[in-house]
């Protein structure tokens, strides 16, 4: 989710006549490959000139080796095997090729398929993400709701002041005030990892349950970090159409109170919620770089965190073009949500 | 607007005894459907580290007058006179009001409960001035005119469609409107998707709030038009509120001229344009142009501006630009006196 803050601006809401859902989407699809040779080609130019490397922690590892040969061969010979002798853009074209066809290689790091590796370690961070954007969403639109329809109320200003500390809250120092209260003072959580020391000898239901308890401070990080604006989204647009006229004659009809905000308000309330929802969706498969690292679960975010480190240039570049097209996709999907929530612009 | 504005637990005046003495209440008369007396409404400023009330505007300041039955009462007055103001706190649209009353039927608008405020809301309706921003964008036609049709159970199911029909057949639109959108339509259109709402929950009684300013002056007639037409069909009782004195006068029966929150001159229409009283009146009536290129217009321009309702000028509201003003309009705020059957004026010129 964190990943989500690459946006990539790229709307064409100012064309003129002939506008048809169909093209737009063909023209956007068009732009975002052009977009993702670009970012792609940005990533692997920033990953080969990172000062960690791969081949040399390598090299210099065998070449201490008792009867090895000196370090300047281990490196030429590994830059070679390893495709590093290549001019960068070279490389590039390689990698693009390779990436092309479907193949993504071997990780260094982890010395398996980058695809299987992706496989084993999604499935983790998508449960996180799937159920701490549940919990934003439940927790969010009904405190932003009511903190509009009582602006400037106690309510309001609580809901107001809590959802500008989540938003203000850095990750790293929220979760390890978590562990150090709930972890470390109470004892009820570990402070990292997936499971517990006997989790071995545990049944099926115990297993779940250990592997649940491990996920409890994790997603609880992830949400509280960003309900706030989300909160503080929907109050908002919910105090914007509140403030509308038609929400007026709507209780000049002679509505009750909840027909005018569930009905009226909160149904054109929707329209921009759906888009940024929406939008997000994609963010559930990009993993949480920093919260995973903090707590050592093992989920798409920490596994590219430590090929990251360890200069692994095969799986660093699957990831960093998988989150690239997540944020292009979700752009897109936003873009089509909005047509599809909202009358104006739907098409017949 | 009222939701702000309506904020319960704060003290609003005249919720108290002793403001409301401040008038003589008046009884039912079953001629008149409407009758406000004395009706304030006052709008809190808020200021200062605590957002505490730090004074008032006085938007509406002590409104007297009864509207018959089946009658078109038109209200005058400059922009920022509280016209509309008054509009919406006699259907109760702007959080509570600060003082008087307003009777509807013989029953105190304010004193309703909640339950009988909504049922009572069929009765009372009210068309805005901007045909834009008062219709939901996410609703369709058919659901904006019928969807209070339906939560008050107005006709039968079965024939909800055939009435909705007939509605908008009154009002100028086809059924096939009925599955489009607002932003489909243009400004005259939604202006008579506006008065089809009105009417569909068939009221005795609906402000009209500048219901042509925002048009075209080729539609305004077709409006105004319609509106008379179905106040023929359906013994529509109307207030009419609008700055346009023209319009006023083909459509009211009676007209009231408000001035800084108050109405200080109201009577027949004849009456008010064939002989203006209050000082205000004759002003404003001077600036109606006269489709006459050699008429010699008689304007009284009036010096300065408006004062501000948060601080209203004591005595005679009118006195800072009053060319009669004496020491006494100064000190003293007049009081309504009718002057000749049926036309009643707030001036100390007429105590005589």
């Amino acid at each position: 989710m964190e990943a989500g803050n690459i946006v990539i601006i790229l709307r064409f809401s100012d064309e003129g006549g002939g506008f048809s859902l169909r093209n737009y989407i063909i023209k956007r699809v068009i732009f975002s490959i052009f977009i993702l040779f670009f970012v792609t080609l940005t990533i692997y130019t920033l990953i080969r000139c990172l000062p960690a490397s791969y081949v040399e922690t390598m090299a210099m590892q065998l070449a201490s080796k008792p009867g090895a040969k000196p370090y300047e061969e281990w490196v030429a010979q590994l830059n070679a095997s390893y495709g590093l002798d290549q001019p960068i853009l070279i490389g590039y074209f390689h990698w693009l090729s390779d990436f092309a066809h479907g193949n993504f290689g071997d990780s260094w790091r982890f010395t398996v398929p980058v695809i299987q590796k992706f496989r084993e370690v999604i499935g983790v961070s998508f449960v996180m993400g799937a159920i701490s954007l549940v919990l934003e969403l439940v927790i969010a639109i009904p405190l932003g709701v009511v903190a509009a329809t009582k602006q400037y109320s106690k309510a309001d200003y609580a809901i107001s002041a809590s959802a500008l500390v989540g938003i203000s809250l850095p990750t790293f120092f929220f979760a390890t005030i978590l562990k150090l209260i709930f972890s470390v003072k109470m004892g009820w959580f570990d402070t990292h990892g997936m499971v517990g020391r006997n989790f071995a000898q545990l049944d099926a239901m115990g297993k779940f349950l250990d592997q649940a308890n491990h996920l409890v401070l994790p997603i609880a990080t992830l949400t509280i970090v960003s309900v706030g604006s989300l909160m503080r989204y929907t109050r908002t647009n919910m105090l914007e159409v509140l403030n509308a006229d038609y929400i007026r004659t709507a209780r000049a009809k002679g509505l009750s109170e909840g027909k005018v905000i569930y009905h009226h308000a909160f149904r054109n309330t929707l329209i921009p919620l759906v888009t940024i929802v929406g939008g997000s969706l994609p963010g559930l498969f990009s993993g949480a770089l920093i919260t995973e690292t903090l707590f050592s679960i093992p989920g798409i975010g920490f596994t590219s965190y430590q090929a990251m480190t360890a200069g692994d240039i095969p799986f660093t570049m699957f990831y960093l073009s998988f989150i690239a097209v997540l944020t292009l996709a979700g752009n897109l999907i936003s873009d089509i949500l909005y047509a599809v929530v909202d009358p104006r612009v739907r098409l017949s | 607007m009222s939701r702000k504005n309506g904020a319960a637990g704060e003290k609003i005046p005249g919720s108290d005894p002793k403001d409301r003495a401040e008038y003589t209440p008046v009884t039912y008369d079953p001629q008149y459907i409407l009758m406000v007396n004395e009706l304030k409404k006052y709008f809190p400023i808020k200021g200062g580290m605590m957002s505490r009330t730090v004074g008032q505007v006085k938007a509406v300041d002590g409104v007297t007058f009864n509207l018959k039955r089946g009658t078109t009462m038109g209200l005058v007055g400059e922009s920022g006179c509280g016209k509309t103001t008054t509009g919406r706190t006699i259907l109760r649209l702007s959080g509570e009001k600060t003082g008087g009353q307003v009777l509807f039927n013989g029953r105190e608008v304010y004193d309703l409960s909640n339950k009988e405020m909504r049922s009572m809301r069929t009765k009372m309706q009210i068309i805005f001035q901007d045909p834009f921003s008062s219709l939901s964008p996410r609703l369709p036609v058919g659901e904006i005119i019928g969807e209070a049709v339906r939560e008050h159970n107005l006709v039968s199911k079965a024939e909800f469609n055939d009435y909705i029909d007939k509605v908008m057949d009154n009002c100028g639109l086809q059924p096939f409107h009925k599955e489009r959108y607002p932003h489909e339509f243009s400004g005259g259109q939604r202006q008579r998707i506006c008065i089809a709402r009105a009417l569909a929950l068939n009221p005795e009684f609906v402000v009209c709030d500048e219901p042509v300013s925002a048009l075209d002056v080729s539609i305004q007639a077709q409006i105004i038009n319609l509106l008379k037409e179905l106040q023929e069909q359906y013994k529509l009782t109307y207030l009419f509120i609008s700055h346009d004195l023209s319009v006023v006068e083909h459509i009211s029966d009676t007209v009231g001229v408000m001035y800084l929150g108050n109405l200080v001159e109201y009577g027949r229409t004849e009456d008010i344009f064939r002989n203006p009283l209050h000082p205000y009146t004759k002003a404003l009536f001077s600036a109606i142009p006269v489709p006459d290129p050699n008429a010699k217009m008689n304007r009284i321009v009036l010096e300065g501006s408006i004062p501000s309702p948060a601080n209203p000028p004591t005595g005679c509201k009118f006195h800072t630009r009053c060319a009669n003003c004496t020491q006494r309009c100064k000190e003293e705020a007049p009081v309504q006196r009718e002057v000749e059957p049926g036309h009643y004026v707030v001036c100390h010129l007429y105590d005589k």
